[in-house]
């Protein structure tokens, strides 16, 4: 009866190999066990985005996998976005736009939108709308959340 | 939540041997959706989970073959939108699959997870139901295949036996162009749990399908091969009559906290109404 499981996978591009129980989440282990707490724990039931990882190129809810399943698999968390320091231009345009208020679900929001972004280049109002649909911000800055994800689409785009 | 004995079963075989083994002990893991919700909150607390996406049958696939469009077990609700021969001939699944959760658990969500799962709600289950699809089930004594209407008992209960898994979901692809829509009842706009699902398809010959859940225990179809539904030379009253018939099946919950029965049933017609013409127009923009 294996409690525990060892698994490898990606984590912001750097190979892991970690001792996980089967019953944790990809979320309690990204937050516990690696310390990357830029992923937060909010609702857990996949309603609010907060945990929003990449996964294969996917976003998905890490408060809705178990970390067992990510066995194998590229997972990527906010912690992976800017490098040495630097910013992404979609952060940056998060900042610029003032998306970020008590900034809970940015790290959520962020991940959404670096998905959409790899995905759809060019992306209408409603594309962003729809990527963003389970990003809850209780906040209520959509708007400018909206806003800076065009702004960065732009940007990348140049 | 509490801890369980993890499995990950490398075949078909041994897959359903440990489904049989374990009974309802044993809990199947697809996209996880649903089931680690119930695990966290303890609604659920399976001594065995039993991850079935390394069994090769059942890895995302969608095949065309003899007429029948097959749907792999692992398929997810992303994966089936973004497929060109279910949009072109089963887009009221697409529209059904477009609106479970967000993004994030359309990613994740399988359709043979939202089946077995059964809830009433299920935004699937109208246009499997309206499109006549089958179940491909394997278990302890082979292969068998449920006609999706014969599938659903109740919330969490299928027709499925000991030791059987959903190996695949086949849907009959049509001769001629069905006219079909998914329409849902939603308390807000946005993601949100339907307080009515409603599926309504029309063949060229007027016979006529309505599929509809979250008004009951179960999603039901009803049939009308009359051709009086899609005529639209009827008049209103006569298309009413027979409507009424059709949604004389929902018994909707007085203890939802989404809505009371008075307003499921108004809004079940409604919504009936709209999916008939939507079925219609599009029968006719295909043909
Ligand atoms: S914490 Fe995962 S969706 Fe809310
Ligand atoms: S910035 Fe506060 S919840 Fe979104």
């Amino acid at each position: 009866m294996p409690r525990t499981l060892d698994v490898e996978l990606t984590v912001n591009g750097a190979p892991r190999r970690l001792e996980v129980h089967v019953h944790h989440t990809l979320l309690d282990v990204l937050r516990d066990q690696l310390g990357l707490t830029g992923t937060k724990e909010c609702c857990v039931v996949g309603e609010c985005g907060a945990c929003t990882v990449i996964v294969d190129d996917l976003p998905v809810n890490s408060c809705l996998m178990l970390a067992v399943e990510a066995d194998g698999h590229e997972v990527r968390s906010v912690e992976g976005l800017a490098r040495a320091g630097e910013l992404t231009p979609l952060q940056q345009a998060f900042l610029d736009k003032g998306a970020a208020q008590c900034g809970f679900c940015i790290p959520g929001q962020l991940m959404a939108a670096q998905a959409l972004l790899e995905q759809s280049p060019d992306p209408t109002v409603a594309d962003v709308h729809e990527a963003l649909a389970g990003n809850l911000c209780r906040c209520s800055g959509y708007e400018q959340i909206t806003e800076a994800v065009l702004a960065a689409a732009e940007e990348m785009r140049r | 939540m509490r801890s369980f004995d993890y499995q990950r079963p490398a075949t078909l075989t041994d897959a359903v041997a440990l489904l049989e083994r374990h009974g309802p002990e044993a809990q199947i893991l697809a996209g996880g959706t649903d089931l680690i919700i119930g695990l966290r909150d303890r609604t659920i607390q399976p001594s065995v989970v039993a991850d079935l996406k390394q069994v090769p049958e059942l890895r995302p696939a969608i095949d065309e073959q003899d007429g029948w469009l097959s749907i792999s077990a692992g398929t997810t609700m992303t994966q089936i939108s973004a497929h060109p021969a279910i949009r072109r001939h089963f887009m009221a699944l697409v529209e059904g699959a477009d609106v479970v959760g967000s993004v994030q658990i359309r990613n994740r969500a399988t359709l043979a997870g939202n089946i077995c799962n059964a809830s009433p709600a299920a935004d699937t289950a109208p246009p499997l139901l309206v499109f006549g699809a089958r179940v491909l089930v394997e278990g302890p004594a082979g292969e068998r295949r449920i006609p999706i209407d014969e599938f659903f008992v109740r919330s969490r209960e299928t027709t499925l036996l000991r030791g059987e898994l959903v190996k695949s979901i086949e849907l009959p692809v049509p001769r001629e162009p069905v006219g079909a829509a998914y329409l849902r009842l939603t308390r807000r706009r946005g993601t949100d749990l339907a307080s009515i699902t409603l599926c309504c398809g029309v063949e060229p010959s007027g016979s006529t399908r309505l599929a509809y859940g979250s008004v009951g225990p179960k999603p039901v179809l009803f049939t009308d091969k009359s051709g009086v539904l899609a005529d639209p030379a009827t008049a209103e009253d006569a298309k009413l009559a027979i409507l009424e018939e059709m949604l004389s099946a929902a018994s909707p919950s007085p203890r939802s906290v989404r809505a009371s029965p008075q307003y499921r049933r108004a809004m079940l017609r409604v919504l009936a109404r709209r999916g008939l013409r939507a079925a219609v127009e599009r029968l006719r923009g295909a043909a």
